[in-house]
């Protein structure tokens, strides 16, 4: 019995050990996506941030290319002005530009409902509201606590203007993808001719890192499709970074508010942790043990 | 081994309430006084570990459901409008869905720990049966709760878990359409499944309540194994033990604390910020981490078993492989509890915890994909992994008993703890 335990045992160490030992990579399978290109962000680790001027640039990419065919929907014109988003301090529009130095105070506001930029973009959409006394719905200009208005009226009218094709929310598109960041800003910026060989289906673009291959969405960038306020070239690498980093924060506005948190509350739990170490010690130096 | 009570009302509002309801005694008792073993090392912390996750969950998972809405066109959104909108909900909810994963690693070691040290053999049974319960219990918590954000893997979960009662001959779709409430996972299964999330917590509570009175009959197993025979082989709990416990548990909300605040989607799945769609299947379906193993054990059984066809045995080897540790008090037929002097079942112990470690990693992985690179296929290693969990229990362990030769133990508690060290060096209590 003893041997046949043995056996057992030096079968499972073997097959065990196998698995571990053998160093061999697993293959990539043929056809399957490339993993994303690793990006340094300024949202990323214990300390990261977001970026006012990134977030207002990213906005206006969103704004002007995204939005077109993408809704975002879980979140609110509010939400711009509120936390760290993009929208909650802003550079005086009437500072004067001389150039003495030093940067003028930008302009913060701690309500959104007061804030002129929220009040400014959200009153530039058309929302049905309703139904009014007489029971009709009727349009008006759009509030801070409105949603997001979704460029579609349903899935089936964006598939029709689409190809056959869904654009995705994009409230969540960080969060919601393998490889996060990393993979929203591969795929914006992997779009290249397809490898000898591959037929792309009519209507479909070749993208790299897209499972399969093939993408629906037409390359969204190109150098100089946005013109940035703060005079930061539009390259397409340089809206890639800015849209990313506004839909990350999109998917995540509080954010800094919980890396800062964390540190406090790890601050707190290793103090005292240090003082009941001590307590530990004290207490049990009383017995043998 | 509790013994006579030593509590004395010192007020006289407590000997008041003493006479009418002694709780005040049971606390003390129970909590200040109770003779715990000397040598309790920090594997015996995970108890107060579980306690103080389980308010966790309660807690925040009350509160979440103050601003969670069960319907299937609203769940999503209202999840997503707590972590956007609710004062500090984006914390709660972080807490509680990380909490749930710290809650079942605590409990495996927790686990682990009572098989290395023999926790289950008698006059402890019962006690390890309730630990059981309350584990099937959480397991079942953690999936309903996981279908209630409407994901896509909260309703690909539920479809592929509430398919394996399907599986069950005869009343297996009858079972199945009873869970959903209908003909297929819908509006009526998550406002069920909402309804039994919240009430499941609360009989986890009242079983833990058993579960510490069956501890507090027979008292603490401890390294050793050995029984507790004078008073010298204990201390009071209070503050020997209060001090440690404390100590470990505000280590290991160290450890959960930096998964809430920095990493709070590391354990979860990117699918499920998708909304539940019942028209896209997702490429792979995958379980939380901590049901993998099980999850590994129900597809490792790919072939017909006679009459039982592969998708019924799996599931029988699923369940089988839970309903085992009910029954392991009696499988394990060694006379000793600690492993520290089983010199063989030690090293099947290791070999054990490495199988349930290699499980789970099978059933995170395709099955038909390659281990590392090597010919084997996922499916195949699982089933050999497969075979040593239940060889450990139903051949292992009842064998062991009869061929292992034990080490010698120590004479008592007291004497492994001062080991060799002349009794004059011990001081006077």
């Amino acid at each position: 019995m003893k041997t046949l335990i043995r056996n057992l045992a030096i079968l499972a160490g073997t097959v065990i050990g196998a698995a571990f030992l053998t160093a061999a990579p697993a293959a990539a399978a043929e056809g399957e996506a490339h993993e994303p290109e690793n990006h340094a962000w300024t949202f990323e680790g214990p300390f990261g941030t977001f970026e006012r001027t990134q977030l207002q640039r990213g906005f206006q990419v969103f704004q002007e290319v995204c939005a077109s065919c993408h809704a975002l929907e879980h979140i609110t014109f509010r939400n711009l002005g509120e936390g760290t988003g993009p929208f909650t301090c802003f550079p005086d529009p009437n500072a004067s530009h001389e150039d003495d130095g030093h940067h003028a105070e930008p302009l913060c506001y701690d309500n959104p409902n007061d804030n002129p930029v929220i009040l400014q973009i959200a009153s530039a959409y058309m929302i049905e509201d309703g139904p009014d006394d007489a029971g009709d719905m009727f349009e008006r200009a759009g509030t801070p606590a409105d949603n997001w208005p979704s460029p579609f009226a349903n899935e089936q009218q964006a598939r029709a203007s689409n190809g056959g094709a869904y654009p995705p929310d994009l409230s969540l598109i960080v969060k919601a993808r393998a490889g996060g960041a990393d993979y929203v800003r591969s795929l914006l910026l992997g779009y290249h001719e397809a490898p000898e060989g591959m037929t792309v289906r009519p209507g479909l673009h070749y993208n790299e890192y897209f499972p399969g291959g093939q993408i629906a969405m037409a390359p969204p960038l190109s150098d100089g499709i946005v013109t940035y306020a703060d005079d930061t070239e539009a390259t397409t690498e340089q809206m890639a970074e800015d849209v990313v980093t506004f839909l990350a924060w999109a998917s995540d506005p509080h954010l800094v508010e919980r890396n800062r948190t964390g540190l406090m509350v790890l601050i707190y739990l290793f103090v005292f942790a240090v003082l009941l170490w001590f307590a530990y010690k004290q207490v049990w130096s009383r017995v043998e043990h | 081994m509790s013994g006579p009570s030593t509590y004395e009302p010192q007020t006289g509002i407590e000997r008041w309430l003493d006479s009418r309801l002694p709780i005040a005694r049971l606390m003390w008792d129970s909590f200040v006084d109770f003779p715990t073993p000397r040598n309790l090392n920090y594997w015996w912390t995970f108890g107060g570990i579980l306690a103080i996750f389980l308010m966790i969950q309660i807690i925040t998972g009350v509160v979440l459901a103050m601003h969670y809405t069960a319907d299937v066109n609203m769940a999503f959104d209202s999840v997503q409008r707590i972590r956007r909108d609710v004062p500090f909900g984006w914390l709660i909810q972080s807490m509680h869905a990380n909490g749930a994963s710290f809650f079942f690693l605590a409990v495996y070691i927790h686990i682990f720990r009572g098989m290395y040290y023999g926790s289950y053999k008698a006059p402890r049974e019962v006690l390890w049966i309730l630990g059981v319960v309350i584990y099937l219990l959480m397991m079942a918590t953690g999936f309903l709760g996981y279908v209630l954000p409407w994901g896509q893997m909260s309703y690909w979960g539920a479809m592929v878990i509430t398919n394996l009662f399907g599986a069950l001959p005869v009343v297996g779709e009858g079972i199945r359409e009873w869970l959903w409430g209908g003909f297929s996972v819908g509006n009526a299964t998550l406002t069920r499944f909402y309804a039994l999330h919240f009430l499941l917590p609360f009989v986890i509570a009242g079983v833990v309540i058993l579960h510490i009175w069956a501890l507090h009959v027979p008292g603490n197993n401890n390294p050793t194994g050995l029984t507790v025979k004078t008073k010298k082989d204990t201390l009071p709990f209070h503050p020997y033990y209060t001090v440690k416990d404390g100590f470990a548990i505000v280590v290991f909300l160290m450890i959960y604390a930096a998964f809430v605040f920095y990493m709070p989607d590391a354990l979860g799945h990117a699918d499920n910020y998708i909304e539940a769609n019942p028209l896209v299947t997702p490429s792979h379906i995958v379980p939380e981490w901590y049901y993998l193993p099980f999850y590994a054990i129900l597809r490792a059984i790919t072939f017909d078993i006679g009459p039982i066809s592969a998708q019924l045995g799996g599931v029988l080897a699923m369940f089988g492989a839970i309903a085992i540790l009910f029954v392991l008090p009696w499988l394990d037929t060694s006379p000793v509890r600690s492993m520290r002097y089983r010199p063989v079942a030690r090293w099947f112990f290791l070999i054990f915890m490495i199988v349930c470690l290699c499980l789970g990693w099978c059933g995170a992985n395709n099955p038909d994909d390659h281990v590392l690179g090597t010919p084997l296929k996922f499916v195949n290693f699982a089933q050999i992994l497969t075979l040593y969990y239940f060889a450990y229990f139903l051949v292992i362990l009842p064998v062991l008993g009869f061929t292992e030769r034990p080490k010698e133990r120590p004479a008592s508690i007291e004497a492994a703890v001062l080991g060799n060290k002349p009794a004059t060096a011990q001081p006077a209590e």
